[in-house]
């Protein structure tokens, strides 16, 4: 592998010191990404700044507030947690299939993140659940709105020497459920064809949708969020007719290509069906 | 040519301390430095589980881990699950069941199935086809695989409850 210098800050602010200073240097989480990407010539840093160590990126904090999940955390640390699990059903979910084990006991949330693949697990969960990315520079500390994280295959809004430090989540309503599906061709191990996270809040009754969060993933350059398909849900009954709308609008925003891995007819018609599953998972999890 | 730094480690219950490169893997270190060559090289990305180690008892892929990372972690290899003579249970189990052909990718199921008892001693079959979806093998179809670690549950538990019977006995 290339050869690089490697340094393991204790603070945010040695870490984006040591980021902006060297031009080639990567932040380091879980590596099992950026390691890859080093050893086949991707990426050719010269200085590896390893996050790890930095106490604001490992927290894992449920409280009445809401979450709020360090970017260095790994994935099975996630869904170990059963507060999270139970409010926050949806992440534990593209959790506990991102890569195998040994993926999870490395890989972070923030770092599936922050590598920006559009067929990324994790980040259609992150925009259902309204996540935001707390982000620390050279300029000081900044927020984005997870669905505007991701500017292309790969690429997003951080800038030189920027890091991102934590994702923060609203508290969730006492009737809410989220879920997160994905169509693969194998059982496990695979990247998505179509992944579609959701999330919705219901009525004291558990009739109505009050409110509900659509996103997409890997069918776009970057993971999408289906804003008008969520919305048109509101007010409406928690049945097959009001999923079916959903689906049909969440159809209208995907923009997939052909690949190896599916065509783009195919992943539009999956986007469908898997949007009316994971809003039924999220609806029947409301209501339990 | 970046500094080499010394990394102090626990592997397979020893104290070691190593000089390595930054851009060493943990996988590269454990088999060329250290000689321990149990630990196999697969394919290199993170797929195939064939170079799977325990790291504060978690099952990694070695050769995502850069060794520096491994500073102040516990490690355990292959070399380090088997007791002083003979095999353990799983290792045992793996035998009894022909759960291996060519032998590559042994060591890192047996790593995972070990991770996987430690955490879930009475996994169901589904339980330990997902917990091993990490480790690839060619030979086997696996079936043979899932029978071995169900058989080193059903031995383990079995022990387990011998060792409670004594204790109760002796108390």
């Amino acid at each position: 592998m290339r050869d690089f210098e490697y340094e393991a800050p204790n603070s945010v602010a040695d870490a984006v010191a040591l980021l902006s200073r060297n031009g080639t240097a990567r932040p380091l989480a879980g590596g099992t990404d950026l390691i890859d990407q080093i050893r086949v010539g991707r990426l050719k840093p010269d200085l590896l700044v390893d996050l790890k160590k930095v106490p604001e990126l490992n927290v894992l904090e449920l409280s009445a507030s809401g979450l709020r999940l360090g970017a260095a955390v790994p994935c099975y640390k996630v869904y170990g947690h059963e507060g999270l699990v139970q409010a926050y059903a949806a992440l534990a979910d593209s959790a506990r299939i991102i890569g195998g084990i040994q993926i999870q006991s490395r890989g972070s949330i923030g770092g599936n993140l922050c590598n920006s693949g559009p067929a990324a697990d994790s980040t259609p969960s992150l925009i259902a659940l309204g996540a935001v990315a707390v982000i620390a520079g050279p300029e000081g500390t900044r927020e984005v709105p997870v669905e505007n994280f991701c500017t292309g295959p790969g690429k997003n809004v951080l800038a030189a020497g920027e890091i991102l430090v934590e994702l923060k989540f609203p508290a969730r309503p006492a009737i809410s459920g989220s879920h997160y599906v994905r169509f693969i061709p194998r059982n496990e191990m695979d990247i998505a064809v179509v992944g579609v996270g959701t999330a919705v809040v219901l009525d004291a009754k558990k009739e109505k949708i009050v409110s509900a969060r659509i996103a997409l993933g890997a069918v776009g350059p970057t993971p999408i969020f289906a804003k008008s398909a969520g919305d048109a849900l509101a007010g409406l009954p928690a049945d097959e007719t009001s999923l079916d709308k959903a689906a049909e609008l969440a159809r209208s925003h995907a923009t997939p290509i052909d690949d190896m891995r599916g065509t783009k007819e195919f992943r539009i018609h999956v986007t469908g069906v898997l949007v009316r599953r994971s809003l039924q998972a999220s609806i029947d999890r409301a209501r339990s | 040519m970046a500094k080499k730094r010394v990394v102090e480690t626990e592997i397979n219950g020893r104290k070691t301390e190593f000089l390595c490169e930054p851009r060493q893997t943990l996988l590269e270190v454990l088999r060329n430095q250290l000689d321990l060559t149990g630990t196999k090289e697969g394919c290199s990305n993170g797929n195939c589980g064939a170079c799977t180690v325990l790291m504060d008892g978690r099952p990694v892929d070695s050769c995502l881990v850069l060794a520096v990372e491994a500073c102040g972690a516990k490690l355990q290899t292959i070399e380090g699950v088997s007791p002083t003579s003979g095999l353990n249970e799983l290792q045992q189990a793996f035998l009894q069941n022909a759960a291996l052909q060519c032998g590559i990718c042994t060591p890192g199921f047996i790593m995972s199935a070990t991770a996987l008892l430690a955490e879930n001693p009475d996994p169901t079959e589904h339980d330990i086809r997902f917990y091993l979806a990490g480790n690839l093998c060619r030979c086997t179809g696996y079936d043979k695989i899932i029978r071995a670690v169900l058989d080193a549950a059903r031995v383990g538990k079995g022990l387990k409850k011998e060792a409670a019977k004594t204790q109760a006995a002796a108390s």
